[in-house]
C-alpha cells in the first residue's frame, strides 16, 4: 500500500512539477519583482532602489490618475455591456444551430483570434478612416440617392461629407468590442450548450412566451457563463492600450497608456509598477466579489 | 520616434520585405574568403530602425569584409533604452537618437569609439563633429542621419504656407485637421520654441504655459499620433501634421500635393547615430561596420533609399540634385540655425513633462 501511495505521489509530482515551475519562474517571480519595484524609486538612469516607499502609490491615487482609472473602468464596462448584448444572441444561435453548422459558426467566431491584434486594429483603421470603407459605402449610396432625386425632378443632394469615425472614443469602443467579442461568445456558448433543453420545452409547454422563457429560464441557468464572460472580457479591456493608442482621439487615454509611458518615455518603472498593481488589485477585487456571490447563490437556490 | 515607422500599411509591407531580406542575409553562408585580421567570428548584430538602411548595404558589407550582419529592428528610442537598460542582450551596433546618446553616456551604456579605426570620419561634415553637444568630441557616437521636426501639409487644403507653430498649437484655422506628436518631449519642447524659449529650458512655468496652450488647442486637434503623421497626411485624415522632414519626404514621392516646412520660430532637430553598446560581443566588427557606413558610396546608397538628410558630406556630393537641392530634406540654413538639439535634462524634467502630458490627454 505504501509503495502505491508513493507511486501516486511521484506521478502527481511528475505531472504537477513542470507547470508549477513554469508558473513560479515565468509568472510569479517576474510579478514579484514588479511588485517590489512599486515600492521603490529611480536610482540613476537604469537602477531601481527598492526603499519600501509608498510615494508611488500616493502619486497614483492623485485625482488625475484616479480620474483616468474611472474613465478606463467606464470604457471597459461599456465594452463589456456591448459585448454581452451582441454576444448573447450569437452564442444562443450557435448553441441552437444544427450539428452540421455549429463547428463552422464557432470557427467564424474564432477566426479573428488567429490574426495578430495589431493587424486587426489596422484593418479597422482602413474601415473607419475618412477615406475608408464605411465612408466609401455611404458615399456610394449618397450618390445613388442623389441621382434618384434628380430623376424625380428635385435638386440633387449636396456633396457627401465623410463621417469622422476614427480617432475618437467611439472608435476605441468599436475596436474594443470587435477585439473582445470572442471572449464573451465562447463562455456564453459553453454555458448555453450545457443547458438542459427540456427545461425550455417545459417552459414553453406551460404557456410562457419566448421572451419570458429567455429571461426566466435561459438567463438564470446560463448565469455562471455570463459572469465568466463578463470578467474575461472586462479584465483585458480594462488593460487595453493598443486600441486606444491607435484608434483613440486626443482624449482617449486609458490607464494602460499611462503605464506604458512610465516604462518607456518617462523611464519611471516604479511608478509604472504601482499603477499596474493598482489595476491588478482592482482585478483581484472583482474576482473575489464574483467568488463571494457565486458562493451565496447555490445556498439561496437550495433554500427555495 | 525618428524614422519611417512600421505602423502604416505601406511601410509595414516594406518592413516585412526588409525583415525577410535581413533574415536571408543572416542565414546566407559565408562564401567569401577574407583576411583573418581579427579573432572575432565573422558576425555582427545590428539593432536598427525599420527601413533605415540601403537596399544592398548589409550585403555589400559582407562582400567587403566577410562579416554576416544580423539586423533586428526597434521602433522607438524608448524601446532601445528599455532593452539595453537591463544589460546588452548581444547587440554590436545600435542607432540611438542624439538625446538618447547623451542619456546612454550618462548611464554608462556606450563603449567609447577608437577614432583611429574609423578613418572615414573625415567624410562627415565638420558641423556634425563640432556641433554635437550631446556627445562632445564624438567620443561615443558617429552621425548616421539628421532630421528636423516641422509641419507637413496638403498644399490644396491650406490658405498659405503654414510656416509657424501657431497653426498647430494656437489657432483654430485648421480645426479637426491637425495631428501632433504624442511624445511629450517632442510636443512640449517645440511649444517652447513657439513661446520664444529654448528647447532646453527647464522652467516649470514654461511647461505650465505650454500645457495651458495645448489644453486650449485640444478641441482643434484630431489625433496625437505615434510618429505615423505622414500616413495621416497621405490618407487625407488630416491636412497639417507635426512630423520629421524625412518621413514627409518619403510620402511626398507618392503624392505631389504634400509639402513640408520648418516653422519660422525654429524647431527641434535630431541626429540618429551609430554607437557600440557596452558588452558588445563583436566590438572590432562593429568598428569596421561603422567605418564602412561612413564611406561616401555606401552613404549615398543608403540616402537613396531612406531619403533622410545625411551628415556625410562626401556621400551627399555623390547624390543627384533632386536630393541635394531638396528643401524638404535640406531646409534653408537660416531656419536651421534656429533649430536646437534636445539635451537630456534629467529625470525630474522628464517626469514633469510626462505629468503635463497625462493632464493634457485627460483634460
Amino acid at each position: 500500500m505504501a509503495t502505491q501511495t508513493q507511486e501516486r505521489r511521484f506521478a502527481f509530482l511528475a505531472t504537477a512539477l513542470p507547470p508549477i515551475v513554469w508558473v513560479v519562474a515565468f509568472f510569479l517571480a517576474p510579478l514579484a519583482i514588479v511588485w517590489a519595484y512599486s515600492f521603490g524609486q529611480n536610482a540613476g538612469l537604469t537602477g531601481v532602489d527598492i526603499s519600501g516607499t509608498f510615494a508611488n502609490y500616493a502619486r497614483a491615487l492623485q485625482p488625475l490618475y484616479l480620474g483616468i482609472f474611472v474613465k478606463s473602468v467606464f470604457v471597459a464596462g461599456l465594452t463589456t455591456l456591448l459585448c454581452l448584448i451582441v454576444g448573447f444572441p450569437v452564442a444562443l444561435a450557435i448553441a441552437f444551430a444544427s450539428e452540421r453548422w455549429r463547428p463552422w459558426m464557432l470557427l467564424l467566431v474564432m477566426l479573428p483570434f488567429w490574426t495578430n491584434l495589431l493587424i486587426r486594429t489596422y484593418a479597422l483603421i482602413a474601415v473607419l478612416r475618412t477615406e475608408g470603407y464605411v465612408n466609401f459605402t455611404l458615399a456610394w449610396f449618397w450618390d445613388r440617392a442623389s441621382w434618384l432625386i434628380t430623376l424625380v425632378g428635385l435638386e440633387p443632394l449636396g456633396d457627401f461629407t465623410p463621417l469622422q469615425l476614427l480617432y475618437s472614443n467611439f472608435a476605441v469602443v468599436v475596436g474594443l468590442v470587435y477585439v473582445h467579442l470572442p471572449f464573451m461568445v465562447l463562455p456564453l456558448y459553453a454555458a448555453l450548450d450545457r443547458l438542459d433543453k427540456s427545461l425550455i420545452e417545459a417552459s414553453l409547454d406551460l404557456g410562457a412566451g419566448h421572451l419570458r422563457t429567455l429571461f426566466s429560464i435561459v438567463v438564470p441557468l446560463a448565469l455562471p457563463g455570463i459572469i465568466s464572460g463578463i470578467i474575461i472580457t472586462f479584465v483585458p479591456a480594462l488593460g487595453a492600450y493598443l486600441t486606444p493608442n491607435l484608434l483613440g482621439g486626443p482624449d482617449s487615454q486609458m490607464i494602460a497608456n499611462v503605464i506604458e509611458r512610465q516604462f518607456k518615455q518617462a523611464n519611471d518603472w516604479p511608478f509604472g509598477a504601482a499603477l499596474s498593481f493598482l489595476l491588478m488589485y482592482a482585478t483581484f477585487g472583482a474576482i473575489a466579489l464574483r467568488a463571494y456571490f457565486s458562493r451565496d447563490k447555490p445556498a439561496d437556490g437550495h433554500g427555495i | 520616434m525618428t524614422n519611417a515607422n512600421a505602423k502604416s500599411f505601406t511601410t509595414s509591407r516594406r518592413s516585412i520585405l526588409k525583415g525577410l531580406g535581413a533574415a536571408a542575409i543572416g542565414i546566407s553562408l559565408v562564401g567569401k574568403k577574407s583576411a583573418a585580421w581579427a579573432d572575432e567570428e565573422k558576425k555582427l548584430n545590428f539593432y536598427n530602425w525599420d527601413t533605415y538602411t540601403g537596399e544592398t548595404t548589409l550585403e555589400d558589407f559582407k562582400n567587403a569584409s566577410g562579416i554576416d550582419v544580423n539586423m533586428s529592428l526597434f521602433a522607438t528610442n524608448d524601446e532601445l533604452f528599455a532593452k539595453l537598460r537591463a544589460g546588452n542582450p548581444g547587440y554590436d551596433v545600435i542607432v540611438p537618437g542624439s538625446e538618447f546618446v547623451e542619456r546612454m553616456i550618462q548611464a554608462a551604456l556606450l563603449e567609447p569609439l577608437d577614432h583611429a579605426k574609423i578613418p572615414n570620419i573625415k567624410n562627415v561634415a565638420p558641423e556634425f563633429i563640432n556641433d554635437a553637444p550631446y556627445d562632445p568630441g564624438r567620443k561615443y557616437s558617429m552621425p548616421y542621419t539628421w532630421l528636423v521636426i516641422g509641419i507637413g501639409y496638403r498644399k490644396s487644403k491650406v490658405k498659405e504656407v503654414p510656416d509657424s507653430w501657431k497653426w498647430l498649437f494656437d489657432s483654430d484655422a485648421y480645426k479637426g485637421r491637425i495631428a501632433v506628436m504624442s511624445d511629450a518631449s517632442e510636443l512640449f519642447r517645440n511649444c517652447f520654441k513657439y513661446l520664444g524659449q529654448s528647447i532646453n529650458s527647464t522652467s516649470p512655468e514654461l511647461i505650465k504655459q505650454a500645457e495651458a496652450m495645448l489644453i486650449k488647442q485640444k478641441p482643434n486637434i484630431k489625433s496625437f499620433h505615434e510618429d505615423n503623421g505622414q500616413d495621416l497626411l497621405l490618407s487625407g485624415e488630416v491636412d497639417v501634421v507635426m512630423e520629421y522632414n524625412g518621413d514627409i519626404a518619403q510620402v511626398m514621392v507618392e503624392d505631389d500635393d504634400l509639402n513640408f516646412v520648418v516653422p519660422k520660430e525654429g524647431a527641434m532637430k535630431q541626429s540618429d547615430t551609430l554607437a557600440i553598446p557596452k558588452g558588445a560581443p563583436h566590438p572590432e566588427n562593429a568598428l569596421k561596420f561603422i567605418n564602412f557606413i561612413l564611406d561616401p558610396k555606401v552613404g549615398a546608397e543608403i540616402s537613396k533609399t531612406i531619403k533622410y538628410p545625411s551628415p556625410n558630406a562626401a556621400a551627399v556630393a555623390l547624390m543627384p540634385d533632386s536630393y541635394k537641392d531638396n528643401p524638404v530634406i535640406f531646409p534653408p540654413a537660416e531656419i536651421m540655425a534656429k533649430c536646437e538639439y534636445p539635451r537630456y535634462l534629467g529625470p525630474e524634467f522628464t517626469r514633469q513633462l510626462d505629468d503635463a502630458m497625462t493632464r493634457l490627454r485627460a483634460a
